[in-house]
């Protein structure tokens, strides 16, 4: 099997090491990876912004750059229910703007085929023990869009449970939004900052010394204020977890 | 639309303060989080409960797609029941029409049930105005009205309030109103309950003129529906000589088998009840029983403008359970006093930039008061998907586009303050749209980083100010692939 990795362009950037666990995990399970190098973003932030027109360019962009690849992957709930539920929904606002359907039907060939990457690994391969090894105490933090939008549903705490060496912990209110929410950070950073602070505290009550999750925007946000308010805590991606095993333990 | 409070600043202003009052924190956050508990027990008993959503979403949207067919349907069926149809197309109109049935009577007070539609058009000022004292009724209303304070949530509108705080209110203020708070009251909350309702049961007795709002309207028999937990609302729909009620054209529904679906929903959905204590429900005049004469104001106010717009529409959906408030994290945070409406939380952030524009700085920055978490799109029973509404508006707020305003399509243009935002945007746009570029600023940033502040200067500081920014790493992702998996790249 030959998919298509769309790492996204916050991770690409900022979190290399998630798109390397990814890789050598899917690789592991015997699937071909590829990594379309024209790849950029996939427009949500302008979406949600409220620049949508803008956005349409970018989600062409991604339709050219994936389209015939048997699968898309993403480490991430947020951009994969992007593609997933709000590209269609693009194509059909075109529609009743009356500019017609080649933008649905650009998008057409990517939209059933972009997994989040615990949802391709469960739903598509299969597997939920990938052989993992993680000595540490962990706690996981099941984001807004993957939970609602994809309804990733426990698979992402199946994979977790199969871990070796691992401690598994709950997170009270986990069902509750970090504050991130892209520009919302930005534009109602004091809200942002108290949801946020309150995320942290959950988790700090749990003892882990990891939080995880399955989305690296969110950890950012989480990540930046568990450093600032010193919980010694640390954010991790669900991948970097899954991809370390005991002859190369991630840290 | 009035009701908008006056001199509101944008929403991120004023949630700053409620942010940094942990008194109000606290009252929210214990509430919010009860309630929350409670109704999702409630909700799960409910085998047919995603059946039930479905039903309740498509009743209304049937009744708003013949809108215009069930309001004559229900015209006349009230007029055959012996009450009479009045027709207001804003608040100023409703509030005249009130006023002036008010006047008829002879009588300078009215007894008020809980509704969200007379707060909307400011008539408890607009009778003030013309000398009419409006009393509250309903518990919560009436602490927000002693305290001369303002609603903060759509079901409980003292959510803000802890029992010391109430307890102050009253002692301080009933005897202003009417009977006084009895000599050293406590703050438990059975003897503030019966100083209310010592407080209440004069005016009820002594009331000619009842005004009320309603939950439902049924096309078919002309039946106004009440639902409420404290029997106040009652009292003042059957004591009154006269009953005014004041009630939003999008809360008809077409025949009574429809309730069937509502009265399941909305209690579980609000207050976490399998049923309300009190239904009332009640149809023109009957001779001997109740009122002797009933009148219904129908309110548009910004209702048939929003029923023009595809995607917002599924606003007047709303039958006003206030569920999306509870769950929300941004309302339990900032509170329902930044939302600057009687419509706060998520509901009120799509709800009050329909009916009353987006011109104004609080209207405007309504649809970014979400983190878009979904939330309170899970939590709705009748399935509005917010957050695709906030979105909706906040493309109507950077980009203008047509909306219709007082039935005529005009086209909007973008709100003034986000010409640095759709800048940077466009640049974003344009840089994604080329992997080259993307690749070099990739690059750039990671070969400077030991360079990079930790926090950061201009709109950045919003997020530097309580959180860290991450460090860059030494590579991005795509050079690490150039180098282990080589190729040239097919980046243009």
């Amino acid at each position: 099997m030959r998919v298509a990795l769309f790492l996204t362009c916050v991770n690409d950037t900022l979190y290399p090491g998630t798109g390397r666990a990814v890789v050598k995990i899917l690789t592991g399970l015997g699937v071909e990876v590829d990594f379309p190098m024209a790849q950029t973003c996939c427009g949500q932030a302008h979406y949600n912004t409220g620049y949508r027109h803008q956005a349409e360019p970018l989600a062409r962009h991604f339709s050219e750059v994936f389209t015939g690849y048997e699968a898309i992957v993403t480490p991430s709930g947020s951009c994969g229910a992007m593609v997933r539920e709000l590209y269609p929904r693009m194509g059909e606002r075109a529609r009743a703007e009356g500019r017609g359907n080649t933008l649905a039907a650009a998008l057409e060939p990517v939209v059933p085929k972009t997994y989040e990457f615990t949802e391709f690994l469960v739903d598509v391969l299969g597997v939920t023990d990938v052989g993992a090894y993680y000595p540490h105490t962990v706690t996981y933090h099941p984001t807004c869009h993957g939970m609602r939008s994809l309804g990733l549903g426990d698979r992402p705490l199946r994979l977790l449970r199969a871990v070796k060496g691992m401690e598994l912990v709950e997170l009270p209110g986990a069902d509750e939004c970090c504050g991130f929410g892209g520009t919302f950070a930005l534009k109602n950073s004091d809200v942002s900052a108290a949801m946020g602070a309150d995320k942290v505290r959950n988790a700090e009550a749990t003892g882990a010394e990891v939080l995880c999750a399955a989305d690296n925007s969110c950890l950012m946000h989480i990540g930046g204020t568990m450093t600032r308010l010193r919980t010694g805590i640390r954010p991790v991606h669900i991948a970097e977890i899954l991809a370390s095993t005991e002859e190369e333990p991630a840290v | 639309m009035s009701g908008t409070f006056v001199g509101m600043p944008a929403f991120p202003k004023a949630a700053h303060d409620a942010v940094n009052n942990p008194t109000l924190r606290g009252n929210l956050r214990h509430a919010t989080q009860t309630i929350r508990g409670k109704r999702e027990k409630a909700v799960a008993e409910l085998s047919d409960w995603t059946a039930l959503r479905e039903a309740g979403k498509q009743i209304k949207d049937h009744a708003l797609r013949h809108l215009d067919r069930y309001l004559v349907q229900l015209e006349e069926s009230v007029t055959a029941a012996g009450g009479t149809v009045h027709w207001a197309s804003d608040a100023d109109e409703a509030n005249r029409i009130v006023a002036g049935l008010v006047k008829e009577t002879g009588e300078s007070e009215v007894l008020k049930v809980k509704s969200m539609a007379t707060q909307e058009i400011g008539l408890n000022e607009a009778l003030a105005a013309e000398g009419i004292a409006a009393y509250e009724t309903d518990l919560a209303e009436l602490i927000v009205q002693l305290g001369e304070d303002r609603p903060s949530h759509i079901l409980v509108p003292a959510i803000h309030r802890n029992r010391g705080e109430i307890r102050d209110i009253f002692a301080r203020e009933m005897s202003e109103w009417g009977r006084p708070a009895p000599e050293g009251l406590a703050d438990t909350s059975a003897e503030l309950a019966e100083a209310a309702r010592l407080h209440l049961r004069e005016k009820f007795l002594r009331a000619k003129v009842g005004v009320s709002g309603a939950n439902f309207m049924v096309a078919e028999t002309g039946t106004l529906v009440v639902v409420e937990s404290e029997g106040n609302g009652r009292m003042c729909l059957t004591l009154p000589e006269t009953l005014i009620s004041v009630v939003g054209i999008e809360k008809v529904v077409p025949s009574w088998r429809d309730l069937e679906v509502f009265l399941q929903t909305l209690p579980r959905s609000s207050t976490a009840e399998r049923m309300n204590p009190y239904t009332s429900t009640w149809t023109g005049t009957t001779d001997e029983d109740g009122p002797k004469t009933f009148h219904l104001v129908l309110l548009d106010n910004g209702r048939t403008d929003t029923l023009a717009d595809e995607v917002g529409r599924q606003a007047l959906r709303c039958i006003r359970c206030s569920a999306c408030l509870n769950v929300c994290p941004v309302y339990e945070r900032a509170g329902g006093h930044a939302y600057g409406s009687v419509y706060p939380g998520p509901i009120g952030a799509i709800l009050s930039p329909q009916l009353r524009g987006t011109q104004s700085e609080i209207d405007a920055s309504l649809p970014y008061a979400s983190s878009l978490c979904g939330a309170c799109y899970e939590v709705c029973p009748v399935a509005i998907d917010i957050p695709e509404v906030l979105v909706h508006l906040r493309e109507r707020v950077v980009e203008g586009g047509p909306v219709t305003r007082e039935g005529t399509k005009v086209v909007l243009r973008p709100a003034k303050g986000h010409a640095a935002e759709r800048t940077a945007m466009r640049a974003a746009r344009w840089a994604l749209g080329r992997p080259g570029v993307l690749r070099t600023g990739q690059r750039l940033a990671s070969r400077t980083r030991r360079l990079h502040p930790r926090t950061l200067p201009g709109p950045g500081k919003a997020w530097s100010g309580t959180r860290d920014l991450p460090a860059l790493p030494d590579e991005p992702f795509r050079d690490w692939w150039q180098r282990v998996h080589g190729g040239e790249g097919d980046e243009k």
